[in-house]
């Protein structure tokens, strides 16, 4: 009665995973050395980082820099709301093309989603880059970098939104005659329009955290101040930056998330 | 050829199945030999029948049967493999997407799940089911709509007994109340044909009961053809002038409601 065999505890890998895990571990320590890891800097670093902390602390306070470095905290939210607006708002008619079955072929569909892959592909930061060839240094760059950065984002999240939506209010409306649009108007967007909510504000959180950085190529925003602070040994000025920069990208974060559970807490 | 054949089956609806002396009735559906598979899974073969304005017919069958799918390719939402349908005097298997617009524009669904968009109004819901014969942005939302399309609106919500509910959301309905408001939603484009899939199914029994009764009485009132699809033989005999059965693969049974009973029907599912 007893003697039912039980399945082994741990299963005897088959040759073929055997070598597909060794060729893991080679690729592991490989990119270790490609990392240029070392031993000696990670023994040595840490009497380095605490000169460096011990340079920058205690953080510049001065009325004067708060009030500069605040002026440009200002400025970089408002590159990241702005660009944010702008990317969501033409995300959906993206969205629209991308999301198969709604209103849009396949060929469409594709051609979209791979563009919107490109643009996913490409960091805000080369973006920012190319965007300050086009139209000069400046906020005006980085809000375009935010835009794009955030249509790469919404507009491939949108669709997905859109596809998983219910299909039996959009069947009903097709059924009595409306138009692929209308019923796209009418059934499909307003029952993804939490999901749509949610992902914009994720897009908004991470435009916060994209735009600090702009201002390391010239984009605008309070990671100018950032590199000249390093560039300067002014680490005092620096630690400030990075203290501000951490306790706002931090509140947005928050408000994001209070924000996000209070929307879709509202939907059940 | 076509004309000759519409002639006949109308006359056979009207005399040759037992009415009798009833005058002969414009036919509003005919399908002929339609057959559908999924992959390579055949659904049903060769169903073949006709309705008569005014008719009522219940489908039945067991849960996988294809009832729904035979539904869907009567309205043109799927095509079928093979077979036509026609409907209001058109092709659905060839109509183009603009004449199939049109067609649907005189046909109204009532499905198993309500299918009310959540987050909108009941009134705006019910403005929807005018989108067929007013396309665009002004029949998105009842706050949008023209006074005229809110007039039929709220008339059909008086029908159904909601009129004081048009500003609730619709996802703040209870079961029965929102299958009224769907039952709603399909009448207000005035419909020459009402469909229904299983409508009572998500509902418990005393709510479904009302809601079959207040379909059906709305529907004769409208003297509009009806098709639905039921798993309750009672609803099936009650409601349905005729029985259509579908039971392996093939449509097994086209019978009169008063010529049958429960048992009768009841075999077709072993
Ligand atoms: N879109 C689809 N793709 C593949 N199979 C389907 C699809 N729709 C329905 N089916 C299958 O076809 C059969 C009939 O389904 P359905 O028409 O919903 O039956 P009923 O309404 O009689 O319960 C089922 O086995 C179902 O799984
Ligand atoms: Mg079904």
């Amino acid at each position: 009665m007893t003697d039912i065999s039980h399945p082994a505890r741990f299963e005897r890998p088959s040759a073929l995973a055997f070598l597909g895990y060794a060729v893991g571990l080679v690729i592991i320590f490989w990119s270790f050395a490609g990392a240029g890891f070392s031993l000696d800097k990670v023994i040595s670093s840490p009497p380095r980082f605490a000169d460096f902390l011990d340079r920058a602390f205690p953080p510049n306070l001065e009325p004067k820099v708060l009030s500069r470095l605040g002026w440009k905290m200002v400025e970089t939210l408002q590159i990241a709301l702005a660009g944010a607006v702008i990317g969501v708002i033409l995300s959906l008619p993206v969205a629209l093309l991308a999301a198969r079955g709604l209103i849009a072929g396949p060929w469409i569909n594709q051609i979209t989603r791979t563009s919107l892959g490109f643009i996913r592909a490409v960091p805000d930061i080369a973006w920012a880059l190319v965007f300050v060839v086009a139209v000069g240094l400046g906020p005006f760059a980085g809000m375009l970098a935010i835009a794009i950065d955030t249509i790469g984002f919404c507009g491939r999240f949108f669709a997905d939104d859109m596809e998983a939506v219910e299909k039996g209010p959009s069947e009903s409306l097709t059924a009595t005659g409306a138009r692929r649009l209308d019923v796209v108007a009418c059934a499909t967007v307003p029952a993804a329009l939490p999901a749509f909510i949610s992902t914009s504000l994720f897009a908004l959180e991470k435009a916060v955290r994209s735009s600090t950085i702009l201002g390391l190529v010239g984009a605008g925003g309070i990671g100018i101040e950032l590199k000249v602070g390093f560039d300067l040994f002014d680490y005092p000025t620096a630690m400030t930056v990075i203290l501000m920069i951490a306790v706002v990208v931090i509140g947005i974060e928050q408000i994001s998330s209070k924000a996000r559970s209070r929307i879709i807490g509202e939907q059940r | 050829m076509t004309d000759l054949l519409d002639k006949q089956t109308a006359q056979e609806r009207s005399t040759g199945t037992g009415a009798g002396f009833a005058p002969v009735l414009p036919v509003d559906i005919r399908a002929c030999a339609l057959s559908k598979s999924f992959g390579d899974t055949l659904i049903f073969s060769d169903v073949s029948f006709g309705l008569s304005r005014g008719e009522a017919v219940a489908i039945v069958g067991s849960n996988g049967t294809g009832k729904s799918t035979l539904l869907r390719c009567i309205m043109g939402l799927i095509a079928a493999d093979s077979g036509q349908v026609e409907m209001l005097g058109t092709n659905v298997s060839a109509a183009r997407p603009a004449e199939l617009r049109k067609l649907r524009a005189q046909v109204g669904l009532v499905s198993q799940k309500h299918n009310l968009v959540p987050r909108l109004s009941v009134l705006s819901n019910v403005v929807h089911g005018l989108l067929g014969q007013h396309p665009g942005l002004r029949h998105w939302s009842q706050a949008l709509a023209p006074t005229g399309s809110r007039e039929a609106a709220m008339e059909a919500l008086g029908k159904v007994g909601l009129a004081d509910l048009a500003n609730r959301r619709a996802d703040r309905l209870s079961g029965g109340q929102s299958q009224r408001v769907a039952i709603a939603r399909a009448l207000v484009g005035q419909p020459k044909i009402l469909f229904a899939d299983e409508p009572t199914a998500s509902l418990d029994p005393a709510a479904g009961e009302d809601v079959m009764d207040l379909f059906f009485s709305l529907a004769r009132k409208q003297g509009v053809t009806v098709v639905f699809i039921s798993h309750h033989m009672s609803h099936a005999l009650t409601y349905g002038d005729r029985v259509l059965g579908l039971a392996g693969k093939k449509l097994r049974l086209d019978t009169r409601a008063d010529h049958l009973n429960e048992a009768e029907l009841r075999e077709l599912y072993d």
